[in-house]
């Protein structure tokens, strides 16, 4: 069984190690690799649990042990009794409330495999914790007090593991102890689980009845439950199938982390292989180009070698000089993965800040980082009772299926069935904060239909015509800024130069194509993004478009500049101060909205980002809108 | 039929991943080396993750004068094997004023490590640098993520930190804002040892037992390894069987005695000891969650 064994209260270490060290050397050589999450909240015994694990496989040292009774004594929840719970409570702030606030990873090891367990706290406030614990186990523990039975946490905890795609489940009745070990008892949680879980899809799970406090059927069958037949945890931990090896059997993918050059004669392509096997002479396809080719050889500094599965991290060669760069996923010529730019996909939300859809957020997926933006969400799923809810958008902690949408095609596989090119990440563009994690289940295929219709009088012909570069003059500024005039000043000046322009005024366009668009976050976002596009069909008939909106978010503005080619998008920032602009309030609305009667105006209750690095800056507290057009034009030359 | 991976094995492609990923990602990362054994297997990584390429980054090693001379011997060689640059800092400051683990206490480490680092991430405008540290070594390291994010000043904000999902990680940042990646972050110090055995990877020969000259300070044995070392009066250092578990600035130091002066008998003596690997080190017994607040001033 275990290597390690409790007798007595002490330690039996393998009798190998102090015998023969080569021998035990080489057994742990060969030990496989599990990971699992462990999910309850203090009251459950979860830290109680890990720490029992920890101390029965001997990684806890005699000096850590001295800290952890002089611990147990001073703030224990045991009395005099060792409290294992204080092994696992990291951080000094943590300790002192009490609770575990983050996922804390503890390894352990046994005779056959070493452990990694992710400890996760339980509560529904931190829901975006498990499911990041939850993304790397193989293996989930749901714990469940056997003293209160099945509650509201037990649903969310397995319904997130269902949702992260862990296979192999769990419950562990702990607690046996203060319920005298009684089987009936434990008979009827086990089947009310089994009628939970057949409602939400897990097909299988495995039931065991343990005391984490006193250590019955953790390391060795508990002699208080002889009528437990089944293994006790550590074995069937040491048993259990590991995905690592289930994905060897699916068809090779390997996205591409780097390309490895060290002189002309050598070109490599770096990647953690994902899922399948490669072997020189495999026939293989590079994603999204559909290119193929031949490996040649796989390159380690151990040597070539002869086959690499699933989880190694290797360097391939190819036959064929074809583009293949960070990005591209290597495949199976045969059996290629999709590629899509829209998709449908649970996202959870990790962040304070809410979910802005339509907004532009970085999404990285294996090796690929794009732009995307994610619908109003379908629905959120209460976590609680697995119930559908309607949202506009999604909170912190909330999960919801929504559609995304990509700015280039990626290479995914739907994340049942390939984790690492299902399961994605999203990153805000000007926080740099990780927002989200999702997974995609399958795409819309719309674009795919839909093809760009190419012209044979491109947009260089218009421009040609025009005798000018064509460029969109973004104004930026606050309400009563002086956008409208300066853009104005400057279109006027233009024009007497022979310049073909258009002025695209934020008012003008609200009586229009925007009169649907209200002033919320979402409104304001797409707003901008209609308008974004209508500069862009502009800029391709050849003229010279100058906008005059508030544009707000920084985030907007960069979407515009993305779709525009390089030094197309110039920036002017018309940088007035809040109290020129309220104190000019040319349209009276500063005097509305400080009296409530507009929502959201920007400078007053929406925020206004100032953009960090303008390509102009005009200031109309030293400049009247003639000199500031001036100003900018001269910056604009030449305009050809 | 399907092969399973060894533990070590899935270590080993989870930490060439990582360093790969930095390498695409960042703008100019560096490693920190400290020549002791877990630098040695990050080092080792290092060139498995790029060959037949060199590690397309630097060693940067946060100098402090009081490393064992054994360390220094071995630092410049492994360098020059690995076929990559070293870089080697010492806080200019801390040597003006004769900064020392004798007379300075914690003031010691504070100037030549947790200073001296930030010292030099800065002088050189390295944006990643990785380190070595592992999150079985001390309670808070047991959430630290893998990309730990640093302010512009160097500050490491626990609730800051960013959620870490399968193997993605975000290492986008705002200028001057820097990553710590521990690419080791899951191994403990039993697959160090084990790892270092099977790959036959040098270490610094103060791993392993030999009779060397000793005092003893505070129940702790210390190695006199030059002149420096301030004797009592009519003191003798005393010749004595030592090795070390973990190596830092040898006055701070302290050794543990033992016959093992193999690789295998090392760790067999690991596995039989009843004290943690930290325990040698002065730092961590300064306060309660001392480690803790050194990290959030900028130590690594």
């Amino acid at each position: 069984m275990s290597d390690v064994s409790l007798h007595n209260g002490i330690y039996k270490t393998d009798k190998l190690i102090a015998s023969d060290i080569d021998a035990y050397l080489n057994i742990h050589q060969h030990k496989s690799l599990l990971r699992f999450i462990t999910c309850g909240s203090v009251d459950d015994g979860k830290s109680t649990l890990i720490g029992r694990l920890l101390y029965d496989s001997k990684m806890i040292f005699e000096d850590q042990l001295a800290t952890l009774e002089s611990d147990s004594k001073r703030m224990g929840t045991q009395g005099q009794e060792i409290d294992f719970a204080l092994l696992v409570d990291g951080l000094a702030a943590e300790r002192e409330q009490g609770i575990t606030i983050d996922v804390a990873y503890r390894f352990f090891a046994t005779e056959k495999r070493k452990f990694i367990v992710a400890d996760c706290p339980g509560h529904e406030q931190y829901t975006r914790n498990m499911v990041t614990g939850a993304s790397t186990a193989d293996l989930a523990v749901i714990l469940i007090d056997a003293r209160k039975g099945m509650l509201v946490q037990t649903r969310r905890h397995s319904y997130l593991a269902q949702l992260l795609g862990i296979k192999n489940i769990v419950l562990a009745v702990n607690k046996m102890d203060l319920i005298a070990y009684d089987q009936a008892k434990y008979d009827a949680i086990v089947a009310e689980y089994t009628a939970f879980t057949n409602s939400i899809g897990i097909s299988d799970f495995t039931a065991m009845p343990i005391s984490g406090f006193k250590g019955d059927n953790i390391t060795e069958r508990s002699v208080h439950m002889p009528w437990y037949a089944g293994p006790p945890l550590i074995a069937h931990l040491e048993t259990v199938a590991l995905d690592n090896d289930a994905d060897q059997a699916k068809p090779l993918r390997m996205p591409v982390q780097w390309v490895n050059r060290p002189n002309l004669d050598f070109r490599g392509f770096s990647g953690q292989i994902a899922t399948g096997i490669v072997r020189p002479g495999d026939a293989i396809r590079v994603l999204p180009s559909g290119k193929t080719s031949t490996i040649t050889k796989i390159v380690t500094l151990d040597g070539e070698l002869s086959e690499a599965v699933a989880g190694q991290s290797v360097t391939l060669c190819f036959a064929d000089e074809i583009d293949c760069s960070r990005g591209d996923v290597i495949a199976a010529a045969d059996n290629p993965p999709e590629v899509s730019d829209q998709f449908e996909s649970t996202i959870v939300w990790m962040a304070d800040e809410a979910l802005v859809p339509g907004r532009a957020y970085w999404l990285k997926l294996g090796t690929q980082t794009v732009s995307a933006t994610v619908q109003s969400p379908k629905y959120t799923i209460n976590v609680n009772n697995m119930e559908h809810m309607a949202a506009k958008t999604l909170e912190l902690n909330a999960i919801g299926v929504a559609e995304i949408l990509t700015d280039k095609a990626i290479v995914f596989e739907p994340y049942a069935n390939n984790h690492v090119l299902g399961g994605y990440i999203l990153i805000d563009k000007i926080t740099n904060a990780t927002v989200a994690a999702g997974m995609l289940h399958f795409s819309l295929r719309r674009a795919q239909n839909v093809h760009w219709q190419a012209t044979d009088v491109g947009r260089e012909a218009h421009a040609a015509l025009k005798n000018q570069k064509p460029k969109i003059l973004w104004f930026t500024g606050l309400s009563g800024s002086g956008k409208s005039t300066i853009a104005n000043e400057v279109e006027k000046t233009l024009n007497l130069l022979n310049r073909h322009t258009f002025l695209l005024d934020g008012d003008n366009i609200r009586h229009g194509l925007n009169k649907d668009l209200g002033f919320t976050e979402t409104d304001r976002i797409e707003n901008i993004r209609r308008v974004g596009e209508v500069a862009k069909l502009m800029a391709d008939a050849g003229l010279i478009v100058l906008t005059a909106f508030i544009s707000p978010f920084r985030a907007e503005r960069d979407m515009v500049r993305a779709m525009m080619p390089e030094g197309e998008f110039v920036e002017i920032f018309v940088d007035t101060p809040i109290e020129i602009a309220e104190a000019r309030d040319v349209k009276g609305l500063y005097k509305k909205a400080r009296a409530g009667q507009l929502k959201n105006f920007t400078g007053i209750d929406s925020p206004y980002e100032p953009p960090e690095n303008p390509d102009i800056r005009v200031n109309t507290v030293e400049m009247s809108p003639v000199e500031a057009a001036e100003h900018i034009v001269r910056q604009l030359m030449p305009l050809k | 039929m399907t092969k399973t991976l060894t533990h070590l094995a899935r270590l080993e492609a989870e930490a060439i991943h990582i360093m790969r990923e930095v390498v695409a990602e960042a703008d100019k990362p560096v490693m920190l080396y400290s020549v002791g054994k877990d630098s040695a297997v990050m080092l080792h990584l290092a060139r498995k993750a790029f060959y037949p390429s060199p590690p397309p980054f630097p060693l940067l090693h946060i100098d402090t004068t009081w490393k064992f001379k054994a360390m220094y011997a071995l630092r410049e060689k492994a360098a020059r094997d690995a076929g990559m640059e070293l870089l080697v800092h010492q806080n200019p400051e801390a040597l003006a004023r004769g900064i020392n683990p004798f007379d300075h206490g914690s003031l010691h480490t504070d100037m030549w490590k947790t200073e001296g680092l930030k010292q030099a991430l800065d002088e050189y405008g390295f944006d990643v640098a990785f380190g070595g540290a592992r999150r079985d070594e001390e309670k808070s390291r047991a959430k630290e993520r893998i990309f730990s994010f640093r302010t512009a000043t160097h500050i490491w904000d626990p609730k800051n930190q960013r959620p870490e999902l399968w193997s993605l990680y975000n290492a986008r940042k705002a200028k001057a804002e820097s990553i710590r990646v521990f690419p080791i972050s899951n191994w403990t110090e039993l697959d160090i040892w084990q790892y270092i055995h099977l790959e036959n990877i040098e270490i610094v020969p103060l791993y392993f037992s030999a009779p060397r000259p000793t005092v003893t300070r505070d129940g702790m044995l210390l190695m006199v390894d030059d002149e420096r070392f301030p004797l009592k009066d009519g003191e003798v250092p005393v010749k004595r069987s030592i090795r070390f578990r973990t190596l830092g600035c040898y006055p701070l130091t302290g050794a543990v005695e033992s016959m093992a002066s193999t690789l295998p008998e090392v760790i067999q003596e690991m596995l039989l000891t009843t004290t943690s690997e930290r325990q040698g080190r002065v730092i961590d017994h300064d306060q309660a969650a001392s480690m803790e607040k050194k990290k959030q001033e900028g130590y690594f």
